[in-house]
């Protein structure tokens, strides 16, 4: 049996193999001569005397461009500026730098005229203005300047169209042609055409508008922005609609719009055609011809069908379902669509040629957005189909970032829209791409810090890097007593006992004057003595002193173990870009109150951490310092002990992750003094004031501790690191 | 529809067919005839190729002088002048590209004719050597087709690299006379000295109507943002020297000027800061009294000292690259191979591939009234910041500038990914040298995302024939509040699971798919019946877990969903006497590894081990039955970059049947085979992912002195 049918096997084998070689030769030839010999990829020639060839351009000729004998820089820049006005304005030829250059990124608004009633989308813009740390009150110190004339709505239909700009606008003494002027612009242009038409001359001044196009897009001038609507919340923001992560995503849709199909006029073209490509199926594509006063007028056979079928979808639930959202132009380039899917984590799938993209300059759309072609509509469905899976959920991800960081309130819009023009001023002290295109986004990396991504939280594990070895202490003395006491000395002690403490700062904010230096614990490690400001909010301010990337920061009477110390700082570097410490409270929702509560009590959870004894990254002490508004660290300043609340929401918010408790030998505990009462009562309203503030509450909660491995295992102590901790 | 992703089976190995044993040789043996058909099918498909390159039959043999000539006739028709408004969707025939699964564009290359004028004068030189270099890359790239109608770009061979070389206006008629000009539409133009004295135009002055240029020395006025390419302008120099690539470290000067015809204006103002600044900044000229036959290329001085050049770069941090007569400078190149970090001075230049490239990586731009203020901006850039920097900018130099090859494959690259946006590049190939690509990692989970509590996991537990245990483990599992479905793998093709009507009753849906083959592997496989995106994955014997264990794992999953949590931890460590990684389990105040026994992480995890383990660890561990935990441990470390996370102090998972494996000599030939799974996966990976911490996570108030009955996760804590 076996044998047989080895036998059989090898017979055909060996078929094949004949086959192969004399049949398949034959049919090679036949090939060779017939089929290749007309399809013979002609390749460029290797022609014989390549290396005999002269170069393009003799190498005297390339290292003596240039012409000594020219017009001098200065005369062409100046002739430059004369051609190039305002349509083609540059930053170079239409912006004075040198309004910069003194008192730095100034953001001066002009005053509401009176009688003159501002949208209010636009009263958001302003209101975001006001609260941005570069707004300034004097004109003369202002380096950008931006009208109180609505200008959002230039469609004279409108109800919302303001007349006379032209007219008002020459009367402004600060006005200077337009110069360093930044006009904020919706809707520009009106049926049929809808232009970027503003409807009056705004001469050299950077246009920050939605649906920009790219031919009248002056680039690394103007800025594209977001079409957004008038609920677009002011602060805060709803956060994206992703919740989970799923390979292959684990949508119904595949592919969805639902829309006005416009019968006639300008953007019609597209939306004509979208129906095509509906399949009931994971291809949703609807549109209603039920749009304007005379819809049935331009009616066609297709519309009373559509109409049906239209109202059997609903849009939110497409949106919630589909893995890509198709966002056509309407009769303008942009539209809401865009950011309700980039919202929905609906992957955008653009179908508006020419549109510039929002905030173009900064963000790498590719990586969030299908940017398709009205003309190749047909394709989208193969096109979105063949991306791989792994590619839909970096997409997915990179929507809900985006969102997130530059698009989900006003104040994200403005404030992208103003960074992006400081970038502008000095390029070598200016975000890379990569920084606006990675968590945390751009406007949480302050590039006055450092140019060097090394030097921030957020990039060890993207770029190679890991965080500095040692860490710097920081302890902070209010005590009026004038003299050191047992507490800090032994504090002191403990933490210079660390081999992986650098330096130890003394932040003296008592009125008295510090010790003499001979008063001061002698330790192996450098002790500086900073004179504070005796402000709560100093203990994040970034000193010079600070160079590790690590900080500790301590109160005077803190009691803390080297050994401690030594686990924390370990878990730090685990955790660079979280606020690792010891003593934790936590925030809940209080319902009765309706708003949100504080407990310094033993709980399951935690959500702040002390910086009483914690580690983070001195970057915050920047971001502290000078990327939240002076209005906040006031408010810090007069409360008790609301500091680090402030600092346990920034980091919150930056990262959206809960801080890290680890182990502790002795429990700090608040006792029930009268004066504990006051705190927690100050804290409860300090943190009803900052989620007021930033619009929504950034802290997240943790149901963990991490310990040392074999932290209260029972093992002899000699294999135990941290035999201390369990003391 | 063909698609170029890879398909992958959404249904698992639980549906592949069983074949009877008696039947199999059968099949075998008709597959193997139809697989020896198709490979020989295959041979002869791609034979004539191997052919057709091995003796180049096709290459013609011939001199450019030899190539046809093309009378102009002086009223032949001239292109309109570049159109400034043209974008790719207005004058770009997208049509012509079309769909591919491969997703690349089609380009032809015009056959090379020599263009003469009614009387017989030459219009430019044939072709250059630099043009013909480029050319032969277009040719033998997977661009390229020889096939017109097929073509999607087109590009003449008419060499207009250098318009001082060429005459306008023939050169426009020569242009407009190619078989599918068009009006240019789909035509790219290469262009690297463009303009002309006195005005120096900064685009290619030869009307070509809506042709695409990649030109070397756009200003911002000229380039049309997402239509033409912004090109280096090449120095021929690259391929004339050899500079190694210097590592990073103090160089000599700190800042070095080596153009030769500044203009008066910048040569004073870079005078005025050596004067400042002394010996650190060096102003290089031309050599006025070198001795005849010298080449004057490749020197410079200062005053009556001597420099060899390009070398002299490699001596200097940072290197200015002035704009002339031109904005784009050859020097650029020159400076970017030598690893110096250039100061671009140009105002509204736009710098080469700047589309896809991150300048600001590689280079210090200042805006020319900025001159003055030049030393202290460098000043205060940082150290490391510098070094990384120099690094870029050699990079930079290697990819992109370095031959017309890489000049050429950039700009058809920066075309095509335009043309399927969702195919493109991304920004890190683009950009990061390869040092970083290879310490780097991108966390294909990057978003914090901390899931919701409700979905709860999914309980993945393999199993072979102990019902018995596995009914335990089942119940047990049962009573952790998170759990939403359990899934039971029944690895054992020759017995059948028990039927529906003996299954432990629980709360939560149990599934049971069965495999095809017993295999380790089926373990992480993404099934379908997955639908949280926690799994834990849980072994048939493990029932001491308690469920506020599991239930904390759940929770503490949920605040690190990217990594692995699991239960016992384990640690790779050098041997430094056997030169080797080695397996430890002993009690250590270290883990770089959870025990998959019971662990939970991320589904998609589970997608990766499946379709995307590196090498051939999978086939390994399943040849071997051992390991598939070491695997997933390298695997998540490898991707994510990030540690795994111990929960709970438990050392190792006890069971009754586990007593035999406690024996000492069992035990030791199990150390040795995990010690030599590191050591082989780590050698596949090419590198240790796995990360050593000394954490673990416990309940906030685990072991601390408070009542336990208001403790969240009191019943933790036996090891």
């Amino acid at each position: 049996m076996q044998t047989r049918k080895k036998y059989i096997f090898l017979t055909f084998l060996a078929s094949w193999l004949l086959l192969f070689f004399f049949g398949g030769d034959q049919l090679r030839r036949f090939a060779f001569f017939s089929v290749r010999k007309a399809e013979a990829r002609r390749n460029w020639p290797r022609w014989t005397d390549r290396s005999l060839l002269k170069s393009f351009a003799d190498p005297e000729e390339l290292q003596r461009d240039g012409d000594p004998s020219l017009l001098s820089p200065r005369e062409r820049r100046a002739a430059w500026l004369s051609i190039h006005r305002s349509s083609r304005c540059r930053m170079e030829t239409c912006f004075d730098f040198s309004r910069c250059e003194r008192n730095g990124f100034k953001v001066f608004t002009y005053p509401q005229e009176r009688g003159q009633p501002v949208s209010e989308t636009y009263g958001k813009i302003l209101s975001s203005l006001e609260r941005s740390r570069y707004r300034t009150l004097d004109p003369e110190e202002a380096c950008l300047f931006i009208l109180g004339i609505d200008t959002l709505d230039r469609d004279h239909l409108s109800g919302q169209y303001v007349r006379d700009v032209e007219e008002k606008i020459r009367g402004f003494p600060l006005w200077n042609g337009g110069r360093n002027h930044l006009i904020f612009n919706l809707y520009s242009g009106t049926w049929p055409s809808y232009t970027g038409d503003l409807g009056f001359d705004t001469g050299q001044a950077m246009l920050a508008k939605a649906s920009f196009d790219s031919q009248s897009f002056r680039p690394g001038f103007d800025v594209s922005i977001p079409l957004f609507s008038k609920e677009h919340p002011q602060r805060g923001g709803d956060r994206g609609w992703l919740s989970r992560d799923s390979v292959p995503p684990r949508k119904k849709y595949l592919l969805v719009f639902k829309g006005k199909r416009y019968l006639t006029g300008i953007g019609s073209g597209t939306r004509n055609a979208l129906h095509h490509i509906h399949n009931g199926k994971d291809i949703i594509s609807l549109t209603t011809c039920k749009h304007g006063k005379d819809w049935e007028k331009h009616k066609d056979t297709r519309c009373d069908k559509d109409n049906v079928d239209y109202e059997r979808f609903d849009y939110q639930e497409l949106l919630h379902n589909s893995t890509f959202c198709i966002v056509p132009r309407g009769r303008r380039l942009g539209s809401f669509r865009f950011l309700e899917a980039l919202q929905a984590a609906c992957i955008p799938v653009l179908l508006s040629d020419g549109w510039e993209l929002p905030f173009s300059e900064a963000i790498d759309w590719g990586r969030a957005a299908v940017v398709g072609s009205e003309r190749l509509l047909l394709q989208i469905p193969s096109a979105v189909r063949c991306i791989h899976p792994e590619r839909v959920l970096a997409f997915q991800q990179q929507t809900q970032f985006l969102w997130d960081a530059y698009f989900s309130s006003v104040d994200k819009i403005v404030h992208t829209t103003l960074e992006i023009i400081k970038d502008r001023l000095s390029p070598h002290r200016s975000r890379s791409r990569l920084l606006w295109n990675t968590l945390p986004g751009g406007l949480l990396v302050l590039p006055d810090f450092s140019t060097h991504l090394g030097d921030f939280p957020f990039y060890y594990l993207q770029q190679g890097y890991s965080p500095s070895k040692k860490f710097t202490a920081l302890i902070r003395v209010v005590s009026q007593a004038g003299s050191l006491s047992q507490s800090i000395l032994r504090l002191i002690q403990a933490v210079a006992g660390s081999q992986y403490c650098a330096q130890i700062v003394v932040l003296w904010s008592c009125e008295k004057p510090p010790p003499p230096s001979g008063k001061w614990p002698q330790s192996t490690v450098p002790l500086t003595i900073i004179q504070g400001r005796r402000k709560l909010s100093d203990r994040f301010f970034p000193f010079e002193a600070i160079q590790t990337d690590a900080v500790l920061s301590l109160d005077e009477d803190t009691s803390l173990s080297t050994s401690e110390v030594d686990f924390a700082f370990l878990v730090w570097r685990s955790f660079p870009e979280r606020i690792v410490g010891f003593p934790t409270q936590s925030h809940f929702w209080d319902p009765e109150q309706g708003r949100w509560g504080y407990t310094s009590k033993w709980t399951n959870e935690l959500s702040i951490v002390l910086t009483a004894a914690a580690f983070y990254h001195r970057y915050y002490h920047s971001l502290f310092t000078e990327y939240l508004p002076a209005g906040l660290r006031e408010l810090v300043d007069g409360l008790a002990a609301c500091e680090d609340i402030l600092m346990n929401v920034l980091v919150a918010a930056v990262t959206k992750l809960p801080p890290v408790k680890v182990t502790q030998r002795k429990q700090h505990r608040e006792g029930v003094s009268p004066q504990a009462d006051r705190r927690s009562s100050q804290r409860q309203l300090c943190l009803h004031q900052l989620a007021d503030w930033f619009g929504y509450m950034p802290l997240v909660s943790s149901r963990l501790r991490l310990d040392p491995v074999l932290f209260k295992d029972q093992v002899s102590v000699l294999r135990k690191k941290y035999p201390g901790l369990e003391k | 529809i063909m698609c170029a992703s890879a398909k992958y089976n959404t249904r698992g190995p639980a549906l592949i067919p069983r074949m009877k044993t008696k039947h199999r040789i059968y099949y075998i043996t008709l597959f193997s005839i139809v697989l020896l058909g198709l490979i020989a099918t295959g041979m002869f498909q791609f034979w004539p190729h191997s052919i057709e390159s091995s003796s180049d039959w096709t290459v013609e043999k011939r001199s450019v002088h030899d190539v046809p000539v093309v009378k102009l006739p002086a009223d032949s028709p001239i292109p309109e002048r570049g159109d400034l408004s043209c974008r790719m969707h207005t004058c770009f025939d997208v049509y012509r590209c079309g769909f591919n699964p491969k997703n690349k564009i089609k380009v032809y290359i015009y056959s090379l004719k020599k263009y003469v004028d009614e009387y017989g004068m030459l219009v430019s030189n044939t072709i250059s050597r630099e043009y013909n270099e480029l050319l032969t890359a277009i040719s033998d790239s997977e661009f390229y087709t020889d096939d017109v109608n097929r073509a999607c770009l087109f590009v003449p061979s008419i060499d207009v690299l250098n318009q001082n070389a060429l005459r306008i206006k023939e050169t426009a008629q020569a242009l407009a006379q190619l078989s599918r000009w068009d009006r240019g539409t789909n035509h790219l133009l290469f262009n690297m000295l463009p303009g002309g004295p006195p005005d120096y135009n900064t685009a290619l002055d030869v009307p070509r109507d809506r042709a695409l240029l990649a030109g070397g020395g756009f200003s911002t006025w000229t380039y049309r943002q997402g239509y033409d390419v912004s090109i280096p302008v090449y120095s021929p120099l690259s391929a004339e020297v050899d500079l190694p690539e210097r590592g990073p470290g103090p160089r000599r000067y700190f800042l070095l000027s080596s153009q030769m015809a500044l203009h008066p204006e910048y040569r004073l103002e870079l005078e005025a800061l050596q004067a400042d600044n002394g010996d650190s900044v060096l102003i290089l000229d031309k050599c006025s009294n070198l001795s005849d036959g010298l080449p004057a290329v490749g020197k410079r001085c200062y005053k009556n000292q001597v420099f060899d050049y390009p070398q002299v770069l490699q001596e200097s941090t940072f290197c200015v690259v002035l704009r002339g007569a031109r904005l784009g400078q050859a020097v650029l190149s020159d400076v970017l191979q030598a690893g110096c970090v250039p100061v671009i001075i140009a105002d509204s230049y736009i710098l080469p591939f700047s589309e896809v490239l991150d300048w600001k990586r590689a280079s210090v731009v200042i805006p020319e009234e900025k001159m003055p203020e030049m030393y202290s901006v460098l000043q205060s850039i940082p150290q490391r910041q510098i070094e990384e920097m120099q690094r870029q900018a050699r990079w930079f130099w290697e990819a992109y500038f370095r031959s017309m090859k890489a000049i050429a494959l950039a700009t058809l690259q920066i075309i095509n990914d335009r043309i399927y946006p969702y195919a493109a590049i991304s920004y890190e190939e683009w950009n990061d040298p390869p040092a970083v690509k290879w310490s780097s990692v991108s966390n294909p989970l990057f978003l914090p995302l901390i899931p919701p509590q409700s979905q709860g996991f999914t309980a993945v537990v393999l199993t072979y024939d102990r019902v018995e245990s596995l009914f335990r483990v089942i119940t047990e599992v049962s009573k952790v509040p998170s759990l939403s479905k359990l899934l039971v793998v029944w690895n054992n093709q020759n017995k059948n699971p028990p039927e529906d009507s003996l299954w432990p009753k629980i709360r939560v849906p149990l599934k049971v798919v069965r495999t095809a083959e017993n295999k380790l592997s089926n373990r992480f496989f993404p099934y379908d019946e997955i639908e949280t995106e926690a799994v834990l994955a849980i072994d048939d014997d493990i029932i001491m877990l308690t469920s506020d264990e599991l239930q904390f794992g759940y929770e503490v999953w949920r605040e690190f969903p990217d990594r692995l949590v699991g239960y016992p931890g384990r640690l790779h460590l050098w041997d430094h006497e056997m030169n080797k990684w080695k397996y430890e389990s002993e009690w250590t105040n270290e883990v770089s590894m959870v025990l998959t026994g019971a662990a939970f992480y991320h589904k998609y995890f589970n997608y990766l081990y499946t379709y995307k383990m590196p090498g051939d660890i999978k086939n390994w561990v399943d040849a071997h039955m051992n390991c598939e935990d070491i695997a997933m441990n390298f695997l998540v470390a490898n991707v994510t970059g990030k540690s795994v996370i111990k929960v709970t102090p438990r050392k190792k998972f006890k069971c009754p049947e586990c007593t035999a494996i406690d024996g000492l000599s069992l035990d030791q030939t199990h150390m040795v085979e995990r010690s030599e799974c590191i050591n082989k996966f780590a050698s596949v990976f090419g590198t240790m992912p796995l990360k050593v911490v000394e954490h673990r996570a416990d309940p906030v108030l685990y072991k601390d002195d408070f009542p336990e009955k208001l403790k969240s996760f009191p019943n933790i804590g036996s090891l």
